[in-house]
């Protein structure tokens, strides 16, 4: 499908699958078209050109036909500030159909569930924003949907919370619901999905699991020094001393070393010492998914992205 | 049965949440009242003018009522998101937005009764003809709810639905017949009474209380209720075309 607002094409000639049961991560920084693919396949945006097909329904003339199969949690929390959190969760579940008394067991299971439970009572405007987040995913699984959309679940959350949701998702993807989920964080995105989407400025770059997304680094070593006392002329004598290692400056006093055979620390530590460097640090890095999309979609997209999370984090 | 139970709760939601709040209680009543008292000591014919004015009082009091409160219901939450939570329910949209308007329909038609039963105490209304007077009051909360949802969807900001609805209301109330008959208004403006269903409202009420009407009832009913429905699709095509974008 293709989006375009005015000049902007939100999002570019994508196309993709999901399966049953299976956890799907969108991964792309700030107004790579995340939020627009959502909000076109749950019905609240119309796709410029395209189809959708949603739990076996032609949802691209009637996007309402699939709306019972769907559980939808925005990136901002839209529940009514002057209910409280269990009048939210209730009136959230009768907009489902539930009847009274399920709806009232079931909103009370999941304030449990989510540790609301003390604050069932109180005006959801008077919520944390962990607190406002969590509620808002109550409200978008309480009518057990079998298909969810989480739209940056963990975006300007705390750790311990993030944590905490990233857990909740895990549980609900083990339990068979099938999960759309987007997200600007490498990490998560690897975590949690069987299969990642990477979009960068509204287009697809690539789709895979993520076992064949780490292939490409799968076979790698990778080793980060941290050494103090380094001369000018380092470099070059570890290039000639191991010229089977590729050497990378990475930040003052750190160095990346790559290579296809494992790295054997002992040589390149006694070697470093007899020049006179101090190695303060040695460390294996695991292969990850944040090499493989800078790969694939250049570093822009990745200092975009890390830019968003330190920004995150400080709000 | 299951999109009952959402109409149902929508319903109730607005009306806990908005409706039966102590200030807008207490601008229900106040307001007719107000209109009322105006209106009386205006004429300065005593307790004789109060069956002239009861239709009058009865129009503004459900046109006030109704109208302003879509800009809370509707234009407010569709601006604050949560709107977006009804339209992903698996209800129509005509049942949705007969959900949100239904409050305002039942608060225009509990205001109407204030000055009815202020008057109830100061006048005979013994030839006052109810048959009709109640399904006009209907039709015309109907018809001013509609008109309010019409505006609430054509616009994004609060402020915005509150001006732009009394730049209709307030030549609304006297174009429309209200307080001085239609054919005592200057030639030119004449036209521009028959655009508002609130005209043919008040023509009823006037036949109702006093037989003074213009039109023929039926007529007068007819064209209120093409007022309604036209108002009720344009608002659902406005949200179709402005909102799920
Ligand atoms: N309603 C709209 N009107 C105009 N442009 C829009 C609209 N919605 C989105 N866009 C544009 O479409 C592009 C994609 O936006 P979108 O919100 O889908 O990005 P996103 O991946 O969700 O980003 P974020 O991580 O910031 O949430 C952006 O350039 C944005 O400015
Ligand atoms: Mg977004």
């Amino acid at each position: 499908m293709t989006k375009q607002f005015g000049d902007v094409t939100a999002v570019n000639d994508i196309s993709f699958s999901v399966y049953q049961g299976e956890l799907f991560g969108f991964l792309g920084p700030n107004g790579a078209g995340k939020t627009t693919t959502i909000n076109i396949l749950i019905g609240l945006a119309r796709p410029g050109a395209g189809s959708i097909r949603l739990g076996g329904l032609d949802c691209s003339r009637n996007p309402k036909a699939a709306q019972h199969l769907i559980g939808v949690v925005p990136d901002e929390s839209n529940l009514y500030p002057e209910l409280t959190g269990f009048d939210n969760l209730c009136f959230c579940a009768a907009l489902y159909g539930i009847g009274k008394q399920e709806r009232r067991t079931r909103a009370r299971e999941l304030l449990e569930t989510f540790g609301l439970a003390e604050a069932a009572d109180r005006r959801f405007a008077g919520y944390s924003k962990g607190m406002k987040r969590k509620l808002t995913i109550a409200a978008g699984i309480i009518h057990r949907p079998q298909v969810l959309f989480l739209d940056e679940p963990t975006t300007g959350i705390d750790v311990a919370s993030a944590r905490q949701i990233r857990q909740l998702i895990a549980d609900l993807h083990r339990t068979g619901t099938t999960i759309f989920l987007t997200t600007h964080y490498i990490e998560e995105a690897e975590r949690l999905c069987d299969r990642i989407a990477f979009i960068v400025s509204g287009h697809i770059v690539r789709v895979d699991t993520v076992g064949n997304l780490l292939q490409p680094v799968q076979g790698r070593h990778r080793l980060m020094m941290t050494t103090t006392n380094a001369g000018a002329d380092l470099h070059e004598s570890l290039v000639s001393a191991f010229p089977q290692f590729i050497f990378e400056p990475v930040a003052d006093g750190q160095m990346r070393v790559t290579s296809v055979a494992p790295i054997r620390v002992g040589p390149l530590v006694r070697f470093l010492e007899d020049q006179g460097v101090e190695v303060v640090e040695a460390r294996r890095l695991q292969p990850s998914l944040e090499e493989v999309f800078v790969q694939v979609t250049g570093i822009e997209a990745l200092a975009m992205m890390q830019n968003n999370r330190d920004k995150g984090r400080s709000a | 049965m299951k999109q009952w139970i959402a109409f149902w709760n929508i319903l109730l939601k607005d009306m806990r949440a908005y409706y039966l709040k102590p200030p807008n209680i207490s601008w229900g009543l106040i307001f007719p009242i107000a209109w009322t008292g105006m209106f009386f000591i205006r004429s300065g014919r005593g307790l004789d003018s109060i069956l002239e004015l009861l239709p009058g009082v009865v129009t503004i009091s459900v046109l006030f009522g109704t109208t302003s409160m879509l800009a809370v219901t509707v234009t407010f939450e569709k601006k604050s998101r949560s709107f977006e939570r009804l339209l992903l329910a698996p209800i129509p949209l005509e049942l949705l937005m007969f959900a949100k308007t239904g409050g305002a329909i039942l608060f225009g038609v509990t205001n109407a009764f204030v000055p009815i039963i202020l008057a109830a105490f100061l006048a005979d209304l013994s030839s006052v003809d109810w048959l009709v007077v109640f399904p006009t009051i209907v039709l015309l909360a109907f018809a001013s709810t509609f008109l309010g949802l019409f505006i609430a969807v054509s616009v994004s900001e609060v402020f915005e639905a509150q001006t732009f609805s009394n730049f209709v209301r307030f030549p609304m109330i006297f174009l429309c017949g209200l307080f001085f008959p239609v054919s005592d208004l200057p030639m030119f403006l004449r036209p521009l009474s028959y655009l508002f269903p609130v005209t043919y409202g008040v023509d009823i009420l006037h036949g109702a209380v006093r037989q003074e009407n213009t039109l023929p009832l039926g007529l007068d009913f007819l064209i209120i209720a093409a007022f309604c429905v036209a108002l009720f699709a344009m608002s659902l095509k406005n949200i179709h075309r402005k909102w799920i974008v």
